[in-house]
C-alpha cells in the first residue's frame, strides 16, 4: 500500500517535472468580435486562429515552442475590446496580441497596447490605425483607401473622371467615403454627386434617382456592406442606369451576388484576392497560399472562404515569421514585425518598415473583378 | 415633374413597407394597450423562417402558410410566458417585449444564422414603369397585401364578435369580463394575429430588402414610428402613418440631402408625440377604434 503511494507519487513527481523542463509555450491573445454585429468578420477570423494554431503546434511549433492561442470574443464592443486587452496584458502575459477585428475597437485598445510594449497586429481596415506610425501597431489588412485607388486606377484606365458617389452611413461606408473623397481629389475624378444611405434602408430609388438627373455622372461608387448594396444594385438596375456601377471590398463574398441576384450582372467589385484564388494569373505571388488557405478552410469548416479569415492567417504566420527571426519577447517579436520583408500572405505582399506599418501594395493586395454569368470574373 | 413623381413613387413603396409592419402593433395595442416591441422581430422570424423552409426543400405555398403559422405560433409562445410574469402593469410588460426583441434576435442568430438572404420575388423580377418611374412587382405585391390585410382588420374589428370583444377588453378589462369575455383568449389572439400579419410582410419584404437575424430592429422603430403617427389604436392610421412617413423619407433624399432621410421619421414621430399623442387622426384625447 506504502509503496504503491509511493510509486504514484514518483509518477507525477516526474510528470510535474517533465512539464517544467519542456518549454513554455508562446501565448498570443485574439480579440475577435465572434458574436454581435461584426460576427460575420470575427466567426471566420476565429475559426482560423484556431485551426492554425492547432496545424503549426501539430508541425513542431515556432523555433521548438508551441503556441497558445488566448481567444477572447468581443462582440464588437470597444468597451469589451479593452477590458480583455487589460486581461490579455496584464493577467494572461501574452506575447504578441491579434486583432481587434474592427477600427472602432482597434482605436480603443491602442492607448493600452504603446503603454504596455506589447505588439499588435490589428485585423481592421481603417487607415487611422497605421496612420500615424505607432510603435507596437501594425495592420496587414488591404485599407479603404488602397480600395479607393484601385478602383479609381481602374476608372482612369476606363476614361472616367466624373462620378457619383451613394455610401453606406455605418462606420465603413463613412469611413471609406472620406478616403474616396480625397483619393479622387488627388488623382483627378470629381465626384458630382455625394448622397448616402442608412444602414437598414429598404429602397435608395431616391438617391439613384437624383444621381441619375445629375448631368455628366459616368459611372457611380457604392461604398458599403451588408444588405445595403445589393439593394442599391437592384435599384440601380430598375431605374434603368447603364453607366458602370463599382462595389467596394465590402461586399466581396458570393453572398452579394447571390442577393443582388441578375441586377448584379456586370458590377465591378474591389476585392481581396482570396475571394478568387483560382482565377488569379499564376504570376500573382500571392495565388499559392491563397488557394492553400481557401482549400484548406472549406474542407475544415464546409462553408465558403471569407475574405476576413485571410487577415487572421497573415497575422499569425507574421508573428510566426517574426519570432523564428528575431525571438520570442515581445521586443523581439516587435522588431520581427517592422522588419518583415517580401512576406507572402493570403492578403498580399508584406514589406514593413519602421514607417510603414501596413506594408501592403495596391498591386498585390487587391484585385478588380466584375460579375458575369453570376461568378467573378478578373476585370481588364 | 417626372422627379417628384418617381420620389412619391420610391415614397409609397416605403411607406407601404413601414405600414405593413405598423399595423403589428396596432393589433396587440388595441387588444391589450401593450406596445409591443418585438413587431419588428417578429418580421424577421417570418423572412428568415420562410428562407429556411425553402432551403429544407418544401415547395412555395406550404412554406408559406407554415412560415405564417409558425410566426403565428411564436406569438403565442411570447404570449404564454408574459402570462407568467407576476408583474403585469402595462410599464413592466412593454420592457418585457423590448427583452424578446432582444432574445428573439439571438435566437435567431443561433437557430438560423448570421447571414443575409433573399427570397426570390413572387411575381419575378420584373417592374412597372409609370411616368419615367419604376415601381417592382414584388413592391405591388406589398401594398395589395398592406390594403387587403388593413379592410380584413378593419371588417374583424367591426363586424365580429370577436375583433367587438377586443376592442372592449382594450377599453375596459374589467367591464370586458364581466361580460363574459375571456381576457386570455383575446390576448393570445391578438398576439397571433399581430405575429401571422408580420410574417406575411417579412415574407414579402424579404425579396425587396433581403433579411437577416437583426433586419427587425430598424423595421420595428420605422414601423413603430409610423403606427406612433397615424394613432397606436388606428390600423388604418399605421398605414397613413407609414405612407406619410415613406413619402418624407423619399422627399427629403431627393430633394434635401439623404443624410437627413432617417431623422424625418423620428422627428415626425416625436411632433406627433408632443402635439398630437393620440396620432393624427385622433380626435381630443385618446380614443381607441
Amino acid at each position: 500500500m506504502k509503496s504503491m503511494l509511493l510509486k504514484m507519487l514518483a509518477i507525477v513527481a516526474l510528470f510535474w517535472s517533465g512539464s517544467v523542463l519542456a518549454e513554455e509555450p508562446i501565448r498570443i491573445g485574439a480579440l475577435v468580435s465572434a458574436t454581435g454585429p461584426a460576427s460575420f468578420i470575427g466567426d471566420p477570423e476565429l475559426k482560423t486562429l484556431r485551426h492554425y494554431v492547432e496545424k503549426i503546434n501539430d508541425t513542431g511549433g515556432v523555433a521548438g515552442r508551441k503556441l497558445e492561442l488566448i481567444a477572447y470574443d468581443t462582440g464588437a464592443n470597444p468597451k469589451k475590446a479593452v477590458t480583455f486587452a487589460k486581461r490579455l496584458l496584464y493577467k494572461d502575459k501574452v506575447a504578441a496580441i491579434i486583432g481587434p477585428s474592427t477600427t472602432g475597437e482597434t482605436m480603443a485598445v491602442i492607448p493600452l497596447i504603446q503603454k504596455s510594449k506589447i505588439p499588435m497586429l490589428s485585423m481592421a481596415g481603417g487607415v487611422p490605425i497605421i496612420d500615424p506610425v505607432k510603435k507596437w501597431v501594425f495592420k496587414i489588412v488591404a485599407t479603404d483607401r488602397m480600395a479607393c485607388q484601385k478602383i479609381m486606377e481602374h476608372m482612369k484606365a476606363h476614361q472616367i473622371s466624373k462620378i457619383a458617389m451613394l455610401s453606406g452611413s455605418g462606420g465603413f461606408g463613412k469611413s471609406m467615403r472620406k478616403q474616396c473623397k480625397m483619393v479622387a481629389k488627388d488623382m483627378g475624378i470629381d465626384i458630382l454627386a455625394d448622397e448616402t444611405y442608412g444602414k437598414k434602408d429598404t429602397d435608395m430609388s431616391a438617391q439613384l434617382l437624383k444621381i441619375k438627373n445629375t448631368p455628366g455622372v459616368q459611372a457611380v461608387l457604392n461604398p458599403g456592406f451588408g444588405q445595403g448594396p445589393a439593394i442599391v444594385t437592384k435599384n440601380f438596375k430598375q431605374l434603368g442606369l447603364k453607366m458602370p456601377l463599382y462595389e467596394s471590398h465590402g461586399v466581396a463574398s458570393k453572398k452579394y451576388i447571390e442577393i443582388a441576384g441578375d441586377a448584379a450582372e456586370g458590377v465591378y467589385v474591389v476585392s481581396p484576392p482570396v475571394v478568387v484564388a483560382a482565377k488569379l494569373p499564376d504570376t500573382n505571388p500571392v495565388k499559392k497560399v491563397c488557394l492553400a488557405y481557401k482549400n484548406e478552410y472549406e474542407k475544415t469548416f464546409h462553408t465558403p472562404v471569407a475574405s476576413f479569415g485571410g487577415h487572421a492567417y497573415d497575422s499569425l504566420y507574421a508573428i510566426a515569421d517574426a519570432v523564428k527571426r528575431k525571438g520570442t519577447s515581445p521586443a523581439a517579436i516587435r522588431d520581427g514585425l517592422e522588419s518583415l520583408h517580401n512576406f507572402v500572405g493570403i492578403d498580399g505582399v508584406v514589406n514593413m518598415s519602421p514607417t510603414d506599418h501596413l506594408g501592403l501594395d495596391t498591386k498585390s493586395g487587391l484585385v478588380m473583378l466584375q460579375i458575369k454569368n453570376g461568378d467573378w470574373k478578373l476585370a481588364e | 415633374m417626372t422627379e417628384l413623381f418617381a420620389f412619391l413613387l420610391t415614397g409609397l413603396t416605403v411607406g407601404f413597407v413601414y405600414a405593413l409592419v405598423g399595423m403589428g402593433f396596432t393589433v396587440i395595442y388595441n387588444a391589450s394597450g401593450i406596445i409591443n416591441f418585438a413587431q419588428g422581430e417578429f418580421v424577421m422570424a417570418g423572412g428568415m423562417i420562410m428562407v429556411f423552409l425553402l432551403a429544407g426543400g418544401i415547395p412555395y405555398l406550404p412554406a408559406y402558410l407554415l412560415a405564417i403559422g409558425l410566426t403565428a405560433l411564436l406569438g403565442v409562445l411570447l404570449w404564454k410566458l408574459t402570462d407568467l410574469s407576476r408583474d403585469s402593469s402595462q410599464e413592466s410588460l412593454i420592457i418585457l417585449t423590448l427583452g424578446y426583441a432582444i432574445f428573439l434576435r439571438g435566437a435567431a442568430e443561433v437557430v438560423f444564422d448570421k447571414e443575409l438572404h433573399t427570397l426570390p420575388p413572387l411575381l419575378g423580377e420584373g417592374h412597372l414603369t409609370i411616368l419615367g418611374a419604376t415601381l417592382s412587382y414584388q413592391a405591388l405585391l406589398v401594398m395589395a397585401a398592406s390594403v387587403l390585410i388593413v379592410a380584413g382588420l378593419w371588417f374583424f374589428f367591426r363586424r365580429t364578435r370577436t375583433g367587438k370583444a377586443m376592442i372592449a377588453v382594450s377599453l375596459d378589462p374589467d367591464a370586458a369580463r364581466l361580460m363574459g369575455i375571456s381576457l386570455k383568449k383575446i390576448w393570445v389572439l391578438s398576439f397571433s394575429l399581430a405575429a401571422a400579419i408580420a410574417s406575411v410582410g417579412g415574407i414579402l419584404l424579404t425579396p425587396i430588402t433581403s433579411t437577416n437575424y437583426e433586419v427587425g430592429i430598424m423595421l420595428g422603430l420605422k414601423g413603430f414610428a409610423a403606427a406612433i403617427t397615424g394613432g397606436l389604436s388606428n390600423p388604418f392610421g399605421a398605414v397613413a402613418g407609414g405612407l406619410i412617413l415613406g413619402i418624407m423619407e423619399a422627399l427629403v433624399a431627393g430633394y434635401l440631402s439623404s443624410e437627413y432621410k432617417d431623422a424625418v421619421a423620428f422627428v415626425i414621430m416625436l411632433l406627433i408625440l408632443f402635439f398630437r399623442p393620440g396620432g393624427l387622426f385622433s380626435h381630443r384625447g385618446v380614443q381607441r377604434v
